[in-house]
């Protein structure tokens, strides 16, 4: 439980962070609440000889609510995607969800772009950003570039950002009028990962439906999606359980974790229905 | 005096004795983090330990090389077994007859295992050194069943090769530890024969852990000028651990000082000997300077005991209305790579043999076959006597499986089977005396409490209601009546290692009519410091305030064995009583002599001794006190103190009734505690608000175990719930609402009738949830399902039934 040593590096902007993960490599990681993190360190699973802390980078910060596209910066606490107001009313699917994570005392310190930078399946921001078809900012030595939140996720912990990339914002499409939406998910207790979670936004035709800890990536399934649009819940349910692909581990064995993951969904589901305009 | 106007009923409120629910002393130090734990300790110069592990379960230790740990910069040493060897302390005495590596020799037996002790200047040193420490193994064919060992050609324990006789009889398999027998086979065996009605299940209390918030941990520091030893640990029983490391090490007695700081939770797990303290010790003797060792969350879970991991087949007999006739049980016992049990010496299955628990069944056989794994060793009593929870759970589970026979209300068919109130001193089939109950009276009172009959027709109705398609959730009423056997115990057939369990305190009266008491047990948050003062304000009639208590350091404190089992209540609550009673003779004697009467012409009032028919002739106890130091007393030495060491007559019976309702949600397995209704009879009540934070801290514990607490192995022997990101421990969040309740039924034995009652609640709780699930799925065909409950499993057994489409 005790981290291999390392240095401590502390920039005050974007660029110097960018200049450090340069100078060292794969040598070199950024560390931003250091929730999922320094576990990893602590159990000597991840071994780095340079932690860059984002901490200081005010550019990282600040959530902005324009009138169709709310834009968080990578160190939004998950705290704070629970008390901002402006957010509860503009996309209340975030502070559902990010009530769903962990316990408060992790949310104060874990932070929005940790969660989806990270790449384990078990997060769940990333499959509510899909659901949500967020855009994930990266800033790197070429420059900056976008890449959109489905697309993001290749592998438990590998994702199509670059070593020397910081996820700098994400962006997201304001939900419509009349959309409902729904964070659905199974844990064993407080402070857990799910055993099945479901994000579901629908309403005016359309839908978007993803789920987490089902694979090896979050899931969002186009098929389920447009099933739901078109009002076909069993069809949606049909293409998640398709498209996921769970994995026996102390929640229980597969069979259980898909039966949990069409409750969750349905569940979710029928939420988000009620709630639609 | 300034309280002669008061009454006698207002001078005993001021004492805060014996009944007050007086606040914790303890807490006013741990609320603001000023708790000293041994983790607080610091000593100048002080080194620091840490181990090397062994990744796999079985497996040959080819060769073990140092030499790039020792080329860090701050590694001071590096044990292996071959450093041990010399001194023989490569391998030690366990406190159930076996031996148990230290440190590998040779071969590991568990995934965890002490291979190499590094001891480095600080600890991240240490753990930095500790992965330079390379390990060559040769993996074995591991075995993490008990029944397939004691098939398997593979053998664990080759030291042991040969050996046909153990600590407890005969050996029958290579990896056999001992068979345990208890009542009477042939008779048991020819009423199941005949009996109306048998039922018959394997019941299963998986593995699990006492997990204590603190893990465990020691500062060793050999005074190299005065040649003497002081341990500082996480130690349950410090007066047994001194005598052990004598014994083991060689030095003696008087130069060895074992201080039990602080403690932050025990639950069992701090009772047993582990490779830790030893290689300290070891450690500080060569290098002369302190050495500070304490495990972290994982190798708490991985390698020092756990609890539980036995297989119980039970037969249970009774006539077609429901008396029970008869009681068989057979017990494959897991205990891992050594048997490390932290029990009685002359029972290898602990108390098991309550087993008969609250019925009276007048025949009744036990069998206990203990077997070597490849999994951590322990089997300590989690929050219970020494086997109780084991026992209670399986007498719980039989007798539901037998009202589902009977087509029988589980209620009623333990009520036409309690042990009467009338039978009390009861002698039970397997050999134990029951010293006193009124099992009717309490099962009555908590059945009206719940409303019984009401939840039954709620449930009839919730029946209903699923079969029509109304409901996913089902409602489980989860009945438990239980007898713990706690207060270890009578001298004559109780003692470890050969110690006798009997306990001590030492109460000084100082000049101004305070007082400081010290006990041979330790406080791990049972809040000893408050309970034991209010039974000595009782009976001296000293306010509690006025009372200091400490215990844990050797030097200063009596003999005694320690924390566990519920014995401190039980033994050295009755030792406190004696001293207290002696003290008290002493004061009679000073107080007839200042009043200038005989010694029968006064008599105890509260507080003070008063003229027999004029009760405005007193001497207070304050007064007493300062007379006993300072005025000369013909006859009489000056002074005011006394010393007791209790053996006691008998154990303690507390028991209790509890009812769990919960919902249950068939399609994702989540459950809900709707009520937990907690009734427990500890005789004698000393402080009703510790009874309450005792009663919800072990229903918390009974309700992780049940519901999803559980040290799992996959095949090959790896731990799979290694950090508590997946073994169990409830937040409050996952903790009910318990509401608490009481008889009083004094134990006639013990000095103030107290029967204990910290683990009454863990007993009672785990058969209480476990039930409550079973009893939820009865009416759709459930018979047995084993713990924990977690979802998947409940899940599973709804699928089992048929009840996802
Ligand atoms: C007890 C516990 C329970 C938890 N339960 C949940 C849960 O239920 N659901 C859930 O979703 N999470 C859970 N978590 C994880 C938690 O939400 C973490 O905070 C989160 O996963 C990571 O965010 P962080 O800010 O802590 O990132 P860190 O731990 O600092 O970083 C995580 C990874 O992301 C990288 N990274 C971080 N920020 C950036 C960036 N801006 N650009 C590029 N890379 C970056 C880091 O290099 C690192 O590899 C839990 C954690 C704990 C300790």
């Amino acid at each position: 439980m005790i981290p291999a040593g390392f240095e401590y590096h502390r920039p005050g902007d974007i660029a110097s962070a960018i200049g450090i993960l340069q100078e060292h490599g794969d040598e070199a990681r950024v560390i931003a609440g250091g929730h999922s993190l320094i576990p990893m360190m602590k159990l000597r699973m991840t071994d780095m000889s340079h932690l860059v802390d984002l901490q200081a980078i005010e550019e990282l910060k600040g959530i902005e609510i324009e009138s169709d596209i709310v834009t968080l910066g990578a160190m939004v606490t998950q705290h704070e995607l629970i008390t901002h107001d402006g957010l509860a009313s503009a996309i209340p699917l975030i502070r559902e969800a990010a009530l769903q994570i962990a316990d408060p005392q992790v949310r104060y310190v874990g932070t929005v772009g940790g969660n989806v930078a990270n790449g384990d399946p078990g997060n769940d921001m990333p499959g509510l950003m899909q659901c949500l078809n967020a855009t994930f900012e990266l800033s790197g030595p070429d420059g900056n570039r976008s890449v959109a939140a489905r697309e993001f996720y290749e592998a438990a912990y590998f994702t199509a950002r670059e070593e020397e990339e910081i996820l700098t914002r994400i962006s997201i499409p304001k939900p419509g009028a009349g959309i409902g939406q729904a964070y659905e998910k199974q844990k064993r207790k407080i402070g857990d990962y799910a055993t099945a979670a479901a994000a579901v936004m629908v309403g005016n035709g359309t839908a978007s439906v993803a789920m987490t800890n089902l694979a090896d990536t979050p899931i969002w399934s186009e098929d389920a999606s447009n099933a739901l649009a078109g009002g076909d819940v069993e069809g949606c349910v049909a293409a998640m359980l398709d498209a996921i692909d769970p994995v026996a581990d102390n929640r229980g064995p597969v069979e259980f974790k898909k039966h949990v993951a069409a409750v969750m969904l349905r569940r979710a589901i029928d939420r988000a229905q009620n709630r639609a305009g | 005096m300034n309280d002669q106007t008061l009454t006698p009923e207002e001078r005993a409120a001021n004492l805060k004795g014996m009944g007050c629910a007086r606040k914790r002393v303890e807490d006013v130090r741990f609320t603001q983090g000023k708790g000293n734990y041994v983790d607080d300790i610091k000593l100048d110069g002080m080194l620091f330990g840490d181990f090397v592990r062994s990744p796999y379960a079985h497996a040959r230790v080819v060769t073990v090389n140092k030499e790039a740990a020792l080329a860090v910069p701050g590694v001071v040493a590096v044990l292996t077994a071959e450093d041990l060897a010399p001194l023989g302390l490569h391998w030690m005495p366990t406190l159930a007859g076996d031996k148990q590596m230290v440190l590998a020799d040779g071969k590991v037996l568990f995934q965890g295992q002490e291979v190499a002790y590094v001891v480095a200047e600080d600890r991240y040193i240490a753990a930095d050194a500790v992965e330079l420490v390379e390990v060559e193994y040769e993996e074995l064919p591991v075995i993490t069943d008990p029944f397939e060992a004691l098939k398997s050609d593979v053998v664990l324990r080759e030291d042991l090769e040969g050996q046909t006789e153990g600590a407890h009889g005969p050996r029958k398999h290579h990896n056999h530890i001992f068979t345990w027998e208890q009542g009477d086979k042939d008779a048991t065996e020819a009423i199941l024969a005949e009996a109306d009605v048998v039922a018959e299940e394997m019941v299963y209390y998986h593995r699990t852990h006492p997990c204590p918030l603190e893990t465990c941990g020691c500062v060793a520091s050999m005074d190299k000028v005065t040649g003497k030893l002081t341990l500082y640990g996480t130690f349950q029983a410090p007066h047994a651990i001194r005598t052990v490391v004598s014994l083991i090490s060689g030095l003696a007695e008087h130069n060895i000082r074992v201080i039990s700081p602080d403690i932050g939770g025990g639950f069992g797990n701090k009772v047993g000997a582990y490779a830790g303290y030893v290689c300290s010790v070891v450690a500080s003797i060569v290098t002369g300077k302190p050495v500070k060792w304490v495990e972290d969350r994982m190798e708490n879970l991985m390698s020092t005991a756990f609890a539980r991991d036995y297989w119980m087949q039970g037969k249970i007999a009774a006539t077609k209305d429901g008396k029970i006739t008869g009681l068989w049980c057979h017990t494959t016992a897991d205990h891992g790579g050594f048997d490390a049990c932290a029990d009685p010496t002359k029972f290898p299955a602990g108390f098991m043999n309550i087993c008969t628990g609250s019925y009276d069944i007048p025949t009744a056989y036990l069998a206990v076959d203990g077997v070597y794994t490849n999994k951590a060793p322990g089997g300590v009593a989690y929050r219970c006597s020494f086997r109780v929870t084991e026992a209670a759970y399986f007498i719980e589970r039989m007798i539901e499986v037998l009202a589902i026979k009977l087509n029988m209300d589980a209620a009623e068919l333990r009520r036409i089977n309690f042990i009467k109130a009338d039978q009390f001193p009861y002698q039970s089939a397997l050999g134990w005396e029951y010293d006193s109950g009124d099992y009717h009276t309490a099962w009555e009172k908590a059945l009206k409490a719940v409303n019984y009959e009401g939840l039954r027709s709620e449930q009839a109705q919730r029946i209903e209601d699923f079969k029509a398609g109304k409901t996913r959730k089902l409602l489980g009423i989860g009945l438990t009546h239980f007898t713990e056997i706690v207060g270890a115990g009578p001298v004559k057939n109780c003692d470890i290692l050969g110690l006798g369990m009997f306990d001590s305190c030492e109460i000084r009266i100082h000049p101004t009519g305070s007082a400081i008491a010290r006990l041979g047990t330790i406080s791990q948050g049972q809040g000893h410091a408050t309970t034991f003062a209010q039974i000595i304000a009782t009976e001296i009639g000293l306010p509690a305030d006025d009372i200091t208590l400490e215990e844990g350091d050797t030097d200063t404190a009596p003999y005694g064995l320690g924390t566990y089992g519920s014995r401190s209540t039980p033994v050295a609550g009755a030792a406190t009583a004696m001293a207290a009673r002696k003290i008290r003779a002493k004061a009679q004697m000073i107080a007839a002599y200042l009043l200038e009467v005989h010694d029968n012409d006064v008599e105890w009032d509260v507080d003070r001794f008063a003229v027999k028919g004029a009760p405005e002739r007193f001497k207070t106890m304050k007064e007493i006190a300062f007379a006993a130091y300072n005025q000369a007393i013909p006859g009489l030495e000056p002074g005011l103190e006394a010393v007791s060491y209790y053996d006691p007559p008998n154990m303690t019976y507390p028991f209790g009734a509890y009812i769990c309702v919960m919902e249950i949600d068939v399609d994702t397995g989540e459950w809900e505690v709707r009520k937990f209704y907690a009734l427990d009879d500890c005789g004698t009540r000393i402080n009703p608000m510790i009874i309450d934070g005792q009663v919800h801290g072990g229903v918390t514990e009974a309700l992780a175990i049940a519901m999803g607490q559980e040290i799992a192995y996959d095949e090959m022997g790896n731990v799979k719930t290694g950090t508590l990101m997946d073994f169990f421990l409830p937040t409050a969040w996952e903790t009910p609402n318990y509401i608490t309740d009481f008889t009083v039924t004094p134990s006639p034995h013990h000095p103030i009738g107290a029967k204990g009652v910290g683990e009454s609640p863990n007993v009672g709780g785990v058969p209480a949830f476990s039930n409550a699930v079973h009893d939820a799925f009865r009416p759709f065909g459930l018979v047995q399902s084993h713990m924990p409950h977690d979802h998947w499993r409940i899940w599973k057994i709804a699928n089992g039934l048929g009840m996802h489409g």
